[in-house]
């Protein structure tokens, strides 16, 4: 989406092509390319294509990764033949940022029909990314069929129960959390008792100072119940993230950019590296969209999420893939 | 005053015709329906259709996954469960027992429908 809606920018006093007022109403673009920076809660955010003016410390901070997310390979319709295509392109862009990540997040969907071929090829592919560690935490795509039996074997190890975990990187605490498990007839994504206990108790020895970021497939904020697009008992694992001065939310699922700010609680969704889904409400499902091959590009990408030791800020960088 | 009154009445007069002829519409197809032993739910655009489907014991259902995205057909109460339906693959069940089964897609949970079985 290159377009802005009307009501975007109210007042863009940074010059930064983004007001805090426009931010909090739910801005959702689709792959333009933004950089935010997340500090106390306040977000100001950069157009990618003014990233060179930025001073290093404002573009990297101390700690940077990439999240990717939905590669839904196995995936051949019109919307987009060529899956392993994207996610290499999505690998390129990734090896040409200035400072090489230092892990990758992959927010689920990783397979199209949860099939050892098709995680084998996104293994493969991201085998060539300069970071060499992988985090992931499953889509329902990757769980079909064996109650993500196979999901756990692959890249589940040193997980609780259903796979969530946590890990601690710079200062900062990371937290993979499981929603597409047990789906119940007309619910939304579910964390469930046992992995909000967990959640609670992980939490329990934290600062309230460590910034906080937590990832899962499905979001946890209610973008569009309608179409499934929420976790029914994220409030509660929200409430657990509440005393924590700053907390980042990184999702999938949705195919499509969408960030959101409630106090200190930043929630971001990012694109799909394989095909693009309509904003909520705008078609009569969620199903891929098609858009013209020379556009495919523009509605796809990586996240790139950098972290500032001491400031409490993240920055969360939108590209595309074209 | 008068007139409108008049004019109320035909309009009520016209809307319990209207009613009359569709109910006898509906069980001219209830009984059509009786004759064939299987019959299909479509499911196009994240959606189960007919949403409710009812049909006489012994019938075999058979869903059709028309959308470009995966989906599953799950009894909610544990009698049938499809295995993941790709584009244009199929699963039958045959129902032997009368009764109510609501069913839902595992992958995608808002999506749900039932089977009536008479």
């Amino acid at each position: 989406m290159t377009g802005k809606s009307k009501d975007e920018i109210l007042h863009d006093r940074n010059d930064d092509g983004i007001d805090r007022r426009g931010f909090l109403k739910c801005m959702a673009w689709a792959g333009t390319g933004a950089l935010c920076v997340m500090s106390g809660g306040v977000l100001k955010s950069h157009s990618l294509s003014r990233l060179p003016g930025l001073s290093p410390k404002e573009a990297m901070g101390e700690l940077s990764f990439v999240q990717i997310s939905d590669s839904h390979m196995g995936f051949n319709k019109p919307a987009n033949p060529d899956v392993a295509g994207t996610l290499k392109a999505a690998v390129d862009k990734i090896n040409a940022l200035p400072a090489a990540p230092e892990f990758l997040l992959h927010t689920g969907d990783i397979s199209h029909l949860s099939k050892p071929e098709e995680f084998d090829t996104v293994d493969q592919i991201l085998k060539s990314a300069k970071p060499k560690d992988v985090f992931y935490v499953p889509g329902e795509h990757d769980v079909l069929n064996d109650d993500g039996k196979q999901f756990l074997e692959r890249y589940g190890k040193g997980g609780k129960g259903g796979g969530w975990y946590s890990f601690d990187k710079k200062g900062a605490h990371f937290i993979g959390l499981v929603n597409v498990m047990n789906l119940k007839a007309g619910g939304l994504g579910t964390l469930g008792h046992e992995q909000l206990q967990w959640l609670e108790d992980d939490l329990k020895h934290l600062k309230h100072s460590t910034p906080m970021v937590v990832f899962a497939h499905i979001p946890l904020w209610s973008v569009y119940p309608e179409w499934g697009w929420g976790t029914e008992d994220s409030a509660q694992a929200l409430a657990y993230l509440k005393k924590f001065g700053s907390v980042t939310v990184l999702n999938g699922h949705i195919h499509q950019t969408m960030q959101k700010v409630e106090g200190n609680v930043t929630f971001h969704t990012a694109a799909s590296t394989a095909f693009p889904q309509p904003q909520p409400g705008k078609a009569d499902s969620p199903g891929p969209m098609k858009v013209p091959a020379e556009q495919l590009k523009s509605v796809l990408g990586i996240t790139d999420v950098n972290f500032v030791q001491g400031q409490h800020a993240l920055a969360v960088v939108d590209s595309t893939l074209a | 005053m008068r007139r409108s009154v008049s004019i109320a009445v035909l309009t009520v007069a016209v809307v319990i015709g209207v009613g009359t002829v569709d109910v006898g519409q509906k069980d001219l197809l209830a009984s059509a329906q009786q004759k064939p032993e299987t019959t299909e739910v479509k499911i196009d655009n994240f959606s189960f259709g007919p949403g409710t489907l009812t049909v006489p014991v012994g019938t075999t259902v058979t869903w059709t996954n028309r959308d470009d995205i995966p989906h599953t057909v799950v009894s909610t109460e544990g009698a049938f469960k499809s295995k993941v339906l790709d584009t244009d693959e199929k699963f039958a069940y045959t129902f032997s027992k009368a009764g109510t089964y609501p069913y839902f897609c595992s992958i995608h949970p808002k999506m749900t429908g039932k089977v009536i079985v008479q």
